[in-house]
């Protein structure tokens, strides 16, 4: 039963990105581009999403437990780090120049395009380089 | 530099509603799993190894067959909005190699932050968000506009 959630939730997640107009990249950069024609839909998408989510968090928040007996885990709110604010503007470089930030691209790359295979891929190769080479790299200096 | 808005592609209905799905998503996937819906932090997951809790990797693969396979009942009920990409291959990989390295430094992406974070008035979240909505605005200025 959870897992059949957890693949609807993916399933809700998707569909509302496409519905949203998210999963097309020129919208995304008709947001981002102030200065040209701007499009402020992706404002809505967030007013949505969060006015929604907000109770949802609201309902787990003194909980340490789901229905089904797992830990709920959630990551801590205060702690600010170089790494929060240098990584956060590295990934909007890049979400500007294709458009796609790695959930839209994901559901693009189920739609058969080929150009969305090409970015999650290079996606999947920067996540394995910042967790398995340059994160194990920092440790070892560390040492 | 002037300010004008594209009336013509501004989509507030269907935005905001496809938007409270993915409010929804977020929520189910906290309420009956404990996860926060951060797409960064799930694909990121699935290349860890070692000692890892039970179902590390299961509802991760759960949650992105959901996501993958969106489109497909999506075209079962309507056709598929147009996705159009225009970048080239080589700006697709510059920016998924960003993309992926950014989001794990930052730990996290708009889904994570932007949505998850935010909805939990996490400070550490807003100051992500901002960040890269901000590097997403200077660098779609400068790529553009001046190049």
């Amino acid at each position: 039963m959870k897992n059949i959630l957890t693949l609807l939730s993916g399933l809700i997640f998707g569909l509302g990105l496409i519905l949203s107009g998210m999963t097309n990249p020129a919208k995304v950069i008709g947001f981002l581009d102030i200065t040209g024609l701007w499009d402020p839909s992706l404002i809505f998408v967030m007013i949505g999403a969060i006015s929604i989510a907000f109770f949802g968090f609201k309902l787990v928040k003194n909980k340490s437990q789901t229905v089904f007996d797992e830990p709920i885990h959630l990551p801590g709110k205060a702690h600010i780090s170089k790494e929060l604010v240098i990584g956060s503007l590295l990934f909007g470089a890049g979400w500007a120049l294709a458009g796609f930030c790695p959930g839209p691209a994901l559901v693009a790359l189920g739609a058969g395009y080929k150009k969305a295979f090409i970015f999650v891929i290079a996606l999947i190769v920067g996540m394995y380089v910042h967790d398995h080479l340059f994160k194990a790299c920092k440790k070892t200096n560390l040492h | 530099m002037h300010f004008s808005i594209n009336w013509l592609d501004f989509t507030p209905g269907a935005s905001l509603i496809g938007g409270m799905l993915i409010g929804l998503a977020a929520s189910i996937l906290v309420i009956f799993r404990g996860k926060v819906a951060g797409i960064s932090g799930i694909v990121a997951g699935l290349m860890e190894t070692g000692s890892l809790s039970q179902g590390h990797h299961r509802w991760r693969v759960m949650f992105l067959i959901g996501l993958v396979g969106s489109s497909f009942v999506y075209q079962l009920f309507a056709p598929l909005p147009v996705i159009n990409i225009e970048a080239s291959k080589s700006t697709l990989i510059i920016a998924g190699l960003l993309v992926g390295f950014g989001t794990r430094m930052g730990s996290g992406c708009t889904s994570g932050h932007g949505i998850c974070g935010l909805s939990r008035l996490s400070t550490r979240s807003l100051i992500a968000t901002i960040s890269f909505m901000l590097a997403g605005f200077i660098a779609c200025y400068l790529f553009l506009h001046t190049i």
